[in-house]
C-alpha cells in the first residue's frame, strides 16, 4: 500500500481576481519506505505540494491520502503530526531565535507526549551527529549545517514515518550539503522512513531518491525512475532540457 | 583574581552545560553590551538612585514632607536646613521631592505593568488569529488612538474621580493602543516565519504558539518602547497632577508640586523649578536606558 497517494491535487492562493493557481492536477504516489523526489525550477509549485499536505496551504482540492487516511482542508490532527513531519529549506529561518536547542527539542517531545524527555533529547542529538555539547546553545551559536541538523532532530522527535524535505540543503555550503544528505540517507535506513523530497537540484535528487516527478508551472510533466534519470532517458521535452542543463559545463554530473 | 576570571570564562562560554548556564551566559552577554553604552549606564545609574531614594526616603529626607511652617515659607535655595528652599506652606522642598519619588515610581510601575501587557495581549491575538477578531480588536484600538492622550485621560479621571489610582488607570487606558499596534505588526511578520510553521507542525495550540513563541520575540521591543514611553507616562501623571486631577494635596507628587509653585513662579521660581528638574532628570534617565536596551534586546540585531 502506498504511504502517500495524491490525485488531482490543485492548490491556490488568494481569492477572486487575485487567485494564483500554484499546483494544477498533480498526481503521484509514494510507496512505504520509498524516497520520492519533486524536481522543478523555482515557482513550479513543488514546495506548495508539501505545504498543502501539512495544512500550511489550506486552499486545495483533490485527494490526498496519507497511509490510507484521506486529508481535508487545512486542519490536521495530532495523529497526523505524529506520522508526518517536515524539514524546512532555510535552517536560519526555521529555528526560533530565542530558543536553545534543548528548548526546541524538549518542547517538541512534550507536544508529542513522549516521556523521559531528558534522555530522548540526548539521543536525538546523537542521532543527527550533534553531541551533547550543542544541547544548550542558541541558534546564533550554530553554523548552517548544525542548525539543519537540529531541524532534522526536531522533525524526528515524534518518530514520524514520513519526512517531507523542502530543499533541505539548498541554503547550505556544498561541503555541508553532502554531510546533510548522507545523514538523511542514514536516518532513512535506520528509522524506516518514507521521504518526499523537493529540490531544484537533479544531482541531489539523483543521489537521494528512488523515483521522481518533474514539475513545470504547477503541473507534473513526468514521473520517472532514478535509473532513467541517470541514463538521461527522459520522455518529456522539458525534462530533457533540465537534464541537459544539469550536465552542462560547470554543473555537476548526475 | 583567577576566581573572577574563571567565572567570566564560565559565563562567556560558547558551550553551555545546562539550561541555567545557557540563560546566565546569555544574560551576561546582554549586560556586557549594555555596560558598553555609557549613556545607558548613566540612565540606569539615575534610576537605581531613584529606587534607592524611594526605598530609604524616611532616612534621607531631612524634614517631614507634610509638616508646615508658615513662619518659614518660600525660603530661597540654599537657605539653612533647606537646600532646595521651602514652598508656600513652609514645607521642605527637598524632603517632598524625596518622598515624591515613591509616588512617581508607583505610577510608573503600575502603568508599566498594565498598559504593555494589555497591548501585548490584544496585539498578538489580533495578529495571530486574524480575520474578524483582528478587525474588531484593531478598530477598538483605533478608537482609543483617535483621542489625544491627555484629553482621554482627563475624561477618564473626570468620570472615575480624582486620585492617584484613577490617574494610573486613566493613563494605562490611554497608553495601551500603541503597544497593541506594535505587537500586532511584529506578530504578522513572526507568524509567517518557518519556525512558527515548524511548531504548528508539532501540533502546538494557538495559545501555546502565542505565549511561548510569539511573546518572547515581541517583549524585547515592547520593553524598549515602554522605557522610552516612561518619560511620557511620568509627564502625563505630572500633567494630571498639575491640573488637580491626579495626586491630591498634600501629597508630594511632582506634578502637583509644580502646580502649587505656579502661583509664585516669577518671584519664587525654585518652588516650581525643583520638581520640574526632578521630572526632567527621571524622564531623561528612562530615555537613555531605553535607547541602550534597544541595542541589547532587539532580536533583529542578530548578534544576541
Amino acid at each position: 500500500m502506498s504511504m502517500i497517494e495524491i490525485e488531482g491535487l490543485n492548490v491556490w492562493f488568494g481569492h477572486g481576481p487575485d487567485r494564483v493557481d500554484a499546483v494544477r492536477g498533480a498526481s503521484f504516489s509514494v510507496a512505504r519506505g520509498e524516497s520520492f523526489g519533486l524536481v522543478g525550477e523555482s515557482g513550479s509549485g513543488k514546495s506548495t505540494i508539501l505545504r498543502a499536505i501539512t495544512g500550511l496551504a489550506p486552499d486545495w482540492s483533490g485527494r490526498v491520502d496519507i497511509d490510507g487516511q484521506a486529508l481535508a482542508g487545512g486542519k490536521r490532527d495530532r495523529a497526523f503530526f505524529r506520522k508526518v513531519q517536515m524539514v524546512f529549506q532555510d535552517p536560519y529561518a526555521s529555528l526560533h531565535p530565542r530558543h536553545s536547542v534543548d528548548q526546541v527539542l524538549s518542547e517538541t517531545l512534550h507536544l508529542h507526549g513522549i516521556p523521559d524527555i531528558d534522555a530522548r533529547v540526548r539521543r536525538l542529538l546523537d542521532d543527527v551527529g550533534l553531541g551533547g555539547r550543542f544541547r544548550f546553545r542558541y541558534p546564533h551559536q550554530l553554523s548552517g549545517g548544525q542548525r539543519q541538523r537540529v531541524a532534522i532532530a526536531r522533525a524526528l522527535a515524534g518518530e514520524p514515518e514520513i519526512l517531507l524535505l523542502d530543499e533541505p540543503t539548498s541554503a547550505l555550503d556544498v561541503s555541508v550539503q553532502a554531510e546533510i544528505l548522507n545523514l538523511l540517507t542514514d536516518l532513512r535506513e535506520e528509522h524506516k522512513l518514507t521521504y518526499l523530497m523537493v529540490s531544484h537540484d537533479l544531482a541531489v535528487i539523483g543521489h537521494m531518491c528512488d523515483r521522481l516527478a518533474v514539475m513545470k508551472d504547477g503541473e507534473i510533466v513526468e514521473v520517472m525512475g532514478v535509473e532513467a534519470l541517470r541514463a538521461m532517458r527522459a520522455e518529456h521535452a522539458y525534462t530533457r532540457d533540465l537534464l541537459a542543463a544539469s550536465v552542462a559545463p560547470g554543473a555537476q554530473p548526475v | 583574581m583567577s576566581e573572577t576570571l574563571t567565572l567570566r570564562q564560565w559565563l562567556l562560554t560558547d558551550e553551555p552545560t545546562s539550561r541555567r548556564h545557557a540563560r546566565l551566559a546569555s544574560l551576561y552577554k546582554g549586560w556586557l553590551t549594555l555596560r558598553g553604552n555609557t549613556m545607558a549606564m548613566f540612565g540606569l545609574g539615575i534610576l537605581v538612585a531613584l529606587v534607592l531614594m524611594a526605598l530609604f526616603a524616611p532616612f534621607l529626607a531631612p524634614h517631614d514632607p507634610y509638616v508646615q511652617n508658615l513662619g518659614n515659607r518660600l525660603q530661597p535655595l540654599g537657605s539653612p536646613g533647606h537646600p532646595f528652599g521651602t514652598d508656600s506652606l513652609g514645607r521642605d522642598i527637598l524632603s517632598r521631592l524625596i518622598y515624591g519619588s515613591r509616588i512617581t515610581l508607583y505610577i510608573v510601575a503600575l502603568v508599566a505593568l498594565i498598559a504593555p501587557v494589555a497591548g501585548l495581549l490584544v496585539g498578538t491575538v489580533a495578529g495571530y488569529v486574524g480575520g474578524w477578531v483582528d478587525v474588531i480588536l484593531m478598530r477598538i484600538t483605533d478608537i482609543f488612538l483617535a483621542f489625544p492622550r491627555l484629553v482621554l485621560a482627563l475624561a477618564f479621571v473626570a468620570a472615575l474621580g480624582a486620585g492617584i489610582e484613577n490617574a494610573v488607570l486613566a493613563i494605562s487606558l490611554t497608553a495601551w493602543p500603541p503597544y497593541a499596534r506594535m505587537a500586532r505588526a511584529e506578530t504578522l511578520t513572526i507568524r509567517a516565519s518557518d519556525y512558527i510553521s515548524a511548531v504548528r507542525l508539532q501540533g502546538a495550540s494557538p495559545v501555546r504558539i502565542i505565549t511561548r513563541h510569539i511573546w518572547p520575540l515581541c517583549i524585547s521591543s515592547l520593553i524598549v518602547r515602554v522605557t522610552l514611553d516612561m518619560a511620557g507616562i511620568i509627564l502625563a501623571a505630572a500633567g494630571l497632577g498639575f491640573l488637580g486631577l491626579g495626586a491630591q494635596p498634600p501629597s508630594p507628587e511632582w506634578g502637583a508640586m509644580i502646580s502649587e509653585g505656579r502661583r509664585f513662579i516669577l518671584d519664587h521660581w525654585w518652588v516650581a523649578t525643583m520638581p520640574g528638574l526632578a521630572i526632567f532628570t527621571v524622564s531623561l534617565a528612562f530615555n537613555l536606558l531605553g535607547d541602550g536596551l534597544r541595542d541589547v534586546l532587539d532580536p533583529k540585531e542578530g548578534s544576541q
